[in-house]
């Protein structure tokens, strides 16, 4: 019989204001949250015997070999560790490399983490580097990071089909309006399309509002056999399908700046899963930049390629509306630790259990997760179904 | 007046930088492929081949997209802010990062024809390669 991988516990860090409510180091970060997902999976630090992380903290030094300080902290001796680095698509990545490993019987519970305390630490610092390698293309022509590159996707965007920044703007509201029903978000009073409009410019075609927030944040995510899952307390969230891929680090390498790999990684997923479009009942997509939502809605497939402005338009995307995405506030409106890939898991699981209040989707049985990492560089789908 | 962040120059990178340094664009070119691309690199990334070569680039191109910077990237941009990032395709295929000089961020616009114009670092060493729309006068 084949062994099945499902998600038994996740946990997110408690923010106040965008900064971590109770303090705390980065690793103090990720051990509270790992404990909050296994106390929810009914399991001990102890019978963690998959470790995944990845993040920004602690590079150069004791981050650079990431899974093996946690470990160390954590108490945990590992047979399977994948400290995987594509960014804020990693975690994705993490849960597919974690069922492959469950089903494998190469480990029995996966436990992926991450922290971050940029905010607190007001340490998001991705300049400032000596260009070495790829990046001396790079850096010295002053490009604001990552913005920059995905400002010039949202330009080409627009050349090419005609795409507004209302339409932009129209993702930035819808998920302050999630967010709104959601008390754990860091942004949560209502905007307009025209708020987005009037703040601030950063990088032409996008403004302070179709950002993603800069906050702390920490969170993480308990897997094991569906076989073991029965003897847990926890309903479990079958992981059905996944994908990941990534073509550069550098923009000017990216095959085509309107289409990244969700196009791939999604056909793989939902393929492997078996699922079609019209089965996803809730999605969370990466919310870096506004942009980056229309582009992964064109990549998966859910509408044509230049067709995403319209069919975000009227608040689609927004409580109420036919396609609910990023129910939490996602990177826009809840929170942006520096890489969002793992709130992204934690959103769905909560979505699939039926524990949402006032945001729950109603009878979500299937998600459809996309994280994207770098600067459109990677992504990596999921599909997570309750059944 | 802080420099911009001078590019660390390594083997791959070395014929690039001495050739801007003489006011050359010079690329790489895959033999295999008979076709261009850009970065260096040790094996062609198209064609994985190691028969290369460095040969002239016109110096002209088109922006293929573009965005204004409003916030310098670091101290050495402020003076300049706000400025054009820009995706220049080359004439000879490959695409570049860089900057397109205009006096208002409004004269540059995606399908433009631009050509390149060299600008010391201030290193006393390094010349960067950057664009200024084709018709524009001498600068």
């Amino acid at each position: 019989m084949t062994r099945e991988a499902v998600i038994v516990g996740v946990a997110d860090t408690p923010l106040q204001n965008g900064v971590l409510r109770d303090g705390g180091s980065v690793l103090q970060v990720q051990a509270r949250a790992a404990k909050a997902a296994l106390d929810e999976a009914g399991l001990s630090m102890a019978e963690v015997d998959g470790l995944l992380s990845a993040g920004t903290w602690g590079v150069p030094g004791p981050g650079s070999l990431m899974t093996i300080t946690l470990g160390e902290y954590l108490g945990i001796r590992p047979r399977f560790t994948d400290s995987t680095n594509i960014g804020g698509a990693a975690f994705e990545a993490h849960l597919a490399h974690a069922a492959l490993a469950i089903e494998r019987g190469y480990c029995d519970v996966a436990l992926i983490c991450y922290g971050s305390t940029q905010r607190s630490e007001s340490s998001r610092t991705l300049g400032g580097r000596a260009p070495t390698l790829t990046m001396q293309y790079e850096s010295p022509f002053g490009m604001l990071m990552p913005i920059g590159g995905y400002a010039m996707a949202a330009m080409r965007h627009m050349h090419d089909y005609g795409t507004t920044g209302e339409q932009l703007a129209e993702v930035a509201v819808a998920a302050r309006a999630w967010a709104s029903l959601n008390p754990a978000a860091t942004r949560r009073e209502p905007i307009s399309v025209d708020d987005v409009l009037a703040s601030p410019m950063v990088s032409d075609p996008l403004h302070k509002l179709d950002a993603c927030l800069v906050t702390d944040g920490g969170g993480a995510v308990v897997m094991t056999s569906a076989e073991r899952a029965r003897s847990l307390n926890s309903k479990p969230i079958y992981v059905r399908g996944f994908g990941e891929s990534h073509t550069h680090w550098t923009i000017a390498q990216m095959p085509d700046l309107t289409l990244t790999t969700a196009a791939d990684t999604g056909r793989r997923a939902m393929s492997m899963a078996g699922i079609s479009h019209d089965d996803v009942d809730v999605a969370q997509i990466y919310a870096s930049f506004t942009i980056t939502v229309l582009l992964t809605l064109e990549a998966l497939g859910f509408c044509p390629r230049g067709g995403a402005g319209e069919f975000v338009a009227n608040g689609r995307l927004a409580p109420g509306g036919d396609f609910p995405i990023n129910t939490n506030g996602g990177g826009l409106s809840c929170a942006h630790p520096g890489m969002y890939g793992l709130y992204l898991l934690v959103e769905a699981v909560r979505q699939l259990r039926g524990e949402c209040g006032p945001r729950q989707v109603r009878d979500a049985r299937i998600a459809l997760v996309n994280g994207t990492g770098g600067t459109l560089s990677s992504t990596a789908t999921c599909v997570l179904s309750r059944d | 007046m802080t420099n911009r962040p001078a590019p660390v120059i390594d083997d791959d990178s070395r014929p690039f930088w001495q050739g801007t340094a003489r006011q050359q664009l010079r690329l790489p070119y895959c033999r295999a492929c008979a076709a261009a691309f850009f970065y260096p690199r040790a094996l062609c990334p198209r064609c994985h081949g190691d028969d290369l070569e460095w040969r002239n680039a016109s110096g002209r191109g088109t922006v293929y997209s573009y965005t204004v910077s409003r916030r310098p990237a670091g101290p050495a941009f402020q003076a300049i802010t706000p400025y054009v990032v820009a995706l220049v395709d080359l004439e000879e295929g490959p695409r570049l990062l860089t900057n397109v000089l205009v006096d208002r961020p409004d004269q540059v616009h995606i399908g433009q024809s631009v050509t390149v114009v060299y600008q010391p670092l201030g290193d006393g060493e390094t010349v960067l390669p950057l664009f200024q729309p084709e018709a524009a006068p001498e600068r």
